[in-house]
């Protein structure tokens, strides 16, 4: 049972990723990047993350698609004839190598390594956003709040660079 | 049980979409799709490794990639609205120019 929902959600992301880049009107390549983002959220699930699940579906498919699509329909962006790169067809054979050895070398590598203290038991006891509350405010506390200031930071950036110049006739009398 | 390899491969092929994205589309938007297909690739090892190896750091990283794919795209939509209003199209092709 595990397995279907595995392939429904790893295949339904790759089509819908190729979809992304493959699409012509960008409004379909937004919508199409939404399936993605709530099929990527399908398998933390499955990775028993459910707190990055909802945090997926929240911050990803609730802000900042939308603030993809709020730009797309602000700009009312015409879709060129030619959407592609011109060189694009000499770039998908080498892109379509390098991505049969990258998987080659996947499958035959072992992976291992040492274990942690979170197994699938102790994460089951009290939940994944209980165990993730505390390793973030006990080991990554400083991490933490540099995102803030980097959050921070980026919003005043944002905001700055959109808003609208003064006019230099305006700027004199001023 | 899923092999951890399975997730492993589909986040190579999901990023190696991404990567293609960046390479081959002239829309600037869609080339900031692309950047968050990787971005997307990169959080699934991170969680598929912490929970096959039973660690939380994978988790937490994976919410700071989330926080950053957020700032970029705040950022990166912000230049795109500034670099529309001076008259130059979202064609990458086209912006070749620091300072107009």
């Amino acid at each position: 049972m595990a397995f279907v929902f595995f392939a429904y959600f790893a295949v339904v992301s790759i089509v819908a990723g190729i979809l992304t880049v493959a699409l012509k009107n960008p409004v379909q390549c937004g919508l199409a990047l939404l399936a993605l983002l709530l099929h990527v959220s399908g398998l933390f699930v499955m990775l028993n993350a459910e707190f990055l699940w909802a945090v997926q579906v929240i911050v990803y498919a609730g802000a900042i698609l939308v603030l993809y699509l709020f730009v797309l329909m602000l700009l009312n962006l015409k879709t060129d004839d030619r959407y592609f790169h011109a060189k694009a067809p000499y770039l998908l054979a080498p892109a379509a190598i390098g991505l049969a050895y990258l998987l080659f070398l996947l499958v035959r590598s072992p992976f291992g390594g040492s274990r942690g203290d979170a197994s699938t038991a102790a994460i089951l006891m009290n939940g994944d956003a209980h165990a993730i509350g505390i390793k973030m405010f006990s080991d990554y506390l400083l991490q933490f709040e540099i995102i803030g200031v980097f959050l921070t930071g980026a919003i005043v950036g944002a905001i700055v660079l959109a808003k609208t110049p003064k006019s230099i006739e305006t700027r004199r009398d001023a | 049980m899923i092999p951890l390899s399975a997730y492993v491969a589909v986040s190579a092929v999901l990023f190696a979409t991404g990567l293609l994205g960046v390479l081959i589309r002239r829309n600037f938007i869609i080339v900031l799709m692309s950047v968050e297909i990787m971005l997307n690739a990169a959080t699934i090892n991170l969680v598929a490794f912490s929970h096959y190896l039973e660690a939380m750091q994978g988790q937490i990283v994976a919410l700071f990639i989330i926080a950053i794919a957020a700032g970029e795209a705040a950022i990166g939509l912000a230049i795109i609205i500034v670099v529309f209003r001076g008259k130059i199209s979202t064609n990458v092709d086209e912006m070749n120019l620091l300072k107009w």
